[in-house]
């Protein structure tokens, strides 16, 4: 009870952030922020340490009707860490980075900004903890919203507008499938929620239900093909908000999706084996855009998509396994996904922060002029490293243990599986894999050609390093990352117990066992990697300082005249990859070419451009027909009354005829 | 232990015995078996030049790439005798382990800021990206196949199924390890090390600015690489029943072998053209699906 009132305390205090003056205004949405992380924070902890099976609170019951009640189990408690996590972190991270554009804008807009912001994590929190569906219905258009505002912080950029206008759209989209879907439950059972699922899959198909909601959560998830308004809204949000949208406000589509499975009965296989082929299209199709991204941003928008992907696999994994009752898959599967998620949510966040921090520090976010930053901010390199070999999944970092999870899944089943099933695996392994080698060309590419070699522009070398007040959440982040990476026998048990309460397996203990102990082998072989790797650094330098150690200009090979212009470059790095995957990716050059008779051709300029084939092919294509056909029926459309009159004669009259003849 | 010993000992010749078939193929004298450890031995007497353009990843990456490669070798077993670190799984840590190395290493090479490490950190980048599905696939066959998911046991029950066509098996296998091992090593047929020409190398390229101690070390992890694919390959072949001493022999005798065949592949044939490079490693993935039906087949699991 005091839990609620406290809750609602806060929730109402919110409005004051319009009231407070300028200085204070940050300080007053961080307590806010802090008030609520700790108490959703400690009701989540309550729940996964197992001291209360479930909380729920009340916050607004009418004498009619459910209300707002929120329920927190394992699922959603496992959520509200994640999302209490990142928020607060890149509300730390955000203050330095606003910071430059308090001269430019006005204290409204700032207001607004923090408003939403906090609107933004409360409305997440809401998403996962409520159950009936017209509350989560109203909680999720908030979250759109708030969104939305965050997005348009520079809405004085014409495209920035259209953007957030195009995301505002997409998202009403997915709410009207989720919409649907929750319709069809009440029709048949009489309740709107969550917990009536379980009653209509029971006597239901299940796939059709299913189809709805995944279509709609998988809008926000940013699944392919429907991952459109995702590289468009990321780069244009502010870093700290791509941060928290990136890392925790799309994985509310994972919840839905998890949630929804969790009560699933029947057509089992056929789901797996639909979220495994959306997945591995999400995954591939992902990291081969990231890859030929010249916008660092975009780039990890795309690649956000890829890790979607991965999720998904994991995802599809433990349907599959629930399915062929094959417990240790399911349970590897849904404990991948789920670790995934905070893993993702931790590493790309703080990719997000550092490609912010070098916008703040070189206004550009074309990484084709970026060179040689390490050596001007060493921090924000070290933590953009630190994310990128996470995001691969190489070990020692938390990437890996969720990919490793999800293999095990694969690994484990393909013994005793059918032919159908070992196909299935086969396929699902080779995609993971690529996706591995795919994520390494990625990144090895984004760090390199930005924070590696020399500067490639000018206006490089007037960047600097952040402010500390920057640095110092992102360098908790990294902390996490490497708790994860380095202890995840410990930090893998919640989840277990997670997956088997949400998706009510039973006798996991021996696979969990097993697993845990394989862990504590990783861990330790993590700790031998990063323990010997300092002797031999520790050693070479003791070996050096005994030698004799000079400086000179890279070698040129036999060429003198080189200037950092001459260094390979975003696009040149992925062009024999370009070359690959042509097919899929459309990558053209527009080159003007000087005309026969133009003696002495003028500056020219030079494009190399790729294309999003979902985008192109299932969304622009049918888009466009669907409109062409459109305006021609819009010819009826002629704002003449009379020819109005006669439609609705001819419509009247056609009701006439059809019941005439019995028709209708 | 055992398995770990053998593969540094294994090392020590590797690079001599590929160096002798070559000279021996092509009708030279040639240097001694010993040449490739001696240079190591000077490169270790050697100051260092560092080109004003790196920083601090182009000084850790060859250390990176020597302990993760290290870290692979504490994973493999030596037949019936287990790794140092055995767990289910420990082939998924291995190929993340040796990727990470690569990673460092390439970009160290985008670290000196020359187009030509550039070209070769790309080239390096693309064809790790594809040979590793290759490899995915085959441990997934092993893991099929033996219901096991440790190099440590797979290996010991590969030849107890008493299925007698595992040996066609085994092959496909090992045959996939040598061509793995020669992308992972840049060798030809994908990579010349004895090119030239910087515009033509892969690996040569991106290692073109060390010198001394890190040059060393690097050197170290390639040798280290060769013996680590030897021992999968010995493992593959080489059932556990065997009496220790022949089983030595027989490591050894593998290792020389692959020694050998990579000697002479380098004598008598020429690199692929770089554009054709990826073509070839994709042909690897298609074999692995082959050895990945043989699999189906053997388990009764097709027809």
């Amino acid at each position: 009870m005091f839990g609620s009132v406290a809750f609602l305390i806060i929730i109402a205090l919110s409005l004051l952030i319009f009231a407070v003056s300028e200085p204070l205004k940050y300080y007053f949405t961080l307590a806010l922020l802090l008030a609520g992380v700790a108490l959703s924070g400690s009701w989540s902890i309550d729940i996964l340490t197992g001291s209360a099976p479930a909380i729920e609170l009340i916050l607004f019951r009418p004498a009619h009707g459910p209300g707002f009640v929120l329920t927190l189990d394992s699922l959603s408690a496992f959520f509200v860490i994640v999302i209490n996590i990142t928020v607060l972190i890149g509300f730390f991270y955000a203050r330095g980075y606003l910071a430059p554009y308090r001269q430019t804008k006005q204290n409204t807009r700032f207001s607004i900004h923090f408003f939403s912001y906090f609107w933004l994590w409360l409305s997440m929190l809401m998403v996962v903890m409520l159950r009936d569906g017209l509350a989560f219905l109203v909680a999720w258009e908030i979250m759109a919203l708030s969104s939305f505002f965050l997005v348009i912080f520079e809405a004085e950029d014409r495209k920035i507008m259209k953007t957030g206008i195009s995301y505002l759209i997409q998202m009403h989209v997915g709410m009207f499938f989720i919409l649907i879907a929750f319709l069809l439950v009440y029709r048949s059972t009489g309740r709107l929620s969550f917990d009536a699922l379980a009653e209509y899959f029971d006597g239901h198909h299940n796939l059709p239900l299913f189809l709805l909601f995944f279509v709609g959560f998988a809008i926000k998830a940013g699944f392919v093909p429907m991952h459109t308004w995702l590289p468009e809204a990321h780069p244009a949000a502010p870093s700290h908000v791509s941060g928290i949208m990136s890392g925790v406000m799309i994985k509310m589509g994972i919840y839905g999706i998890a949630r929804v499975l969790a009560s699933m009965q029947s057509d089992l296989l056929a789901t797996g084996i639909f979220i495994l082929v959306i997945s591995i299209m999400s995954g591939l199709g992902g990291i081969m855009m990231a890859l030929v991204q010249s916008d660092m941003k975009k780039m990890l928008a795309y690649s956000t998509i890829e890790n979607i992907g991965i999720i998904g696999i994991g995802l599809g994994l433990g349907v599959t396994g629930q399915a062929l009752g094959s417990q240790s898959l399911a349970l590897l599967g849904f404990a991948g996904a789920l670790l995934h998620v905070f893993n993702h949510s931790l590493f790309k966040s703080l990719l997000f922060f550092n490609a912010g921090s070098v916008y703040y520090a070189t206004h550009t976010r074309n990484m084709e002029q970026m060179g040689g930053l390490m050596k001007k901010m060493p921090w924000t390199a070290m933590m953009f490293l630190t994310g990128s070999l996470a995001i691969c999944g190489l070990p020692p970092f938390n990437g890996f243990i969720s990919e490793y999870l999800i293999y095990m899944g694969m690994f484990y089943s393909l013994s005793d599986a059918t032919l159908y099933i070992s196909l299935l695996m086969i396929v699902a392994i080779l995609a993971l894999s690529l996706i591995g080698g795919l994520a390494l060309f990625a990144f090895t590419r984004a760090f390199g050609i930005v924070f590696l070699g020399e500067a490639r522009t000018a206006a490089m070398n007037h960047a600097g390093e952040t402010t500390p007040g920057m640095i110092i959440p992102q360098v908790f982040t990294v902390g996490l990352i490497l708790l994860v990476g380095l202890g995840s026998s410990v930090v893998v048990k919640p989840v277990f117990n997670n997956v088997m309460i949400t998706w009510g397996l039973k006798g996991m203990p021996m696979v969990a066992g097993a697993l845990s102990y394989n862990l504590s082998r990783i861990s330790l072989a993590g700790g031998i990697l990063v323990v010997t790797l300092g002797a031999l650094l520790l050693y070479r330098r003791y070996h050096l300082s005994r030698r004799v150690v000079e400086a000179g200009p890279t070698w040129g090979c036999g060429y003198t005249a080189i200037t950092p212009r001459h260094q390979y470059t975003a696009n040149s790095f992925s062009g024999n990859f370009n070359v690959l995957a042509k097919p899929v990716l459309r990558t053209g050059k527009i080159v003007d070419l000087p005309d026969e008779n133009e003696l002495f051709p003028g500056k020219r300029e030079f494009f190399t451009r790729s294309h999003d084939i979902f985008r192109l092919y299932l969304i622009d294509l049918p888009v466009n027909r669907l409109s062409g056909l459109l305006k021609k029926i819009a010819v009826m459309q002629t704002g003449q009354i009379r020819h109005y009159i006669l439609y609705a004669f001819l419509f009247m009259l056609l009701v006439l005829l059809l019941s005439l003849f019995n028709i209708i | 232990m055992t398995g770990f010993i053998l593969i540094v000992i294994a090392a020590l010749f590797f690079p001599g015995i590929i160096l002798r078939t070559k000279s021996i193929a092509s009708g030279r004298k040639g240097p001694g078996l010993f040449q490739p450890l001696k240079d190591i031995a000077v490169l270790l007497r050697k100051g260092s030049v560092f080109s004003i353009s790196t920083g601090l990843i182009f000084r850790i990456a060859p250390s990176v790439a020597l302990i993760s490669v290290a870290g692979a070798m504490l994973l493999l077993p030596f037949s019936e005798h287990k790794a140092i670190l055995h767990f289910e799984g420990d082939f998924i840590m291995f190929a993340y382990l040796l990727a990470l190395g690569k990673f460092f290493m390439i970009i160290a090479a985008l670290d000196t800021g020359s187009s030509f490490e550039g070209m070769g950190a790309s080239r390096e980048a693309l064809y790790s990206m594809l040979v590793e599905p290759a490899f995915f696939i085959l441990l997934a066959t092993f893991a099929m196949f033996s219901s096991y998911t440790s190099f440590s046991v797979i290996f010991n029950h590969f030849y107890i199924t008493g299925n007698d066509y595992v040996f066609i098996y085994s092959i496909i296998g090992a045959y996939l390890f040598v061509q793995i091992a020669m992308v992972e090593n840049s060798r030809l047929p994908v990579d010349d090390p004895k090119t030239h020409l910087e515009l033509t190398m892969v690996h040569e390229v991106i290692i073109l600015d060390y010198s001394g101690f890190d040059k060393a070390l690097i050197h170290m992890a390639t040798n280290l690489k060769f013996a680590l694919y030897g021992s999968l390959i010995y493992n593959l072949l080489v059932p556990a029943g065997w009496n220790t001493l022949l089983k030595i022999g027989a490591f050894f005798g593998v290792q020389t072998l692959f020694a050998v065949i990579i000697g002479i592949t380098e004598s008598f044939r020429a690199r692929n053209k770089m554009n054709k490079n990826p073509k070839f490693i994709l042909t690897l993935t298609t074999i692995a699906l082959i050895a990945f039906m043989v699999i189906l087949i053997l388990t009764e699991k097709l027809v």
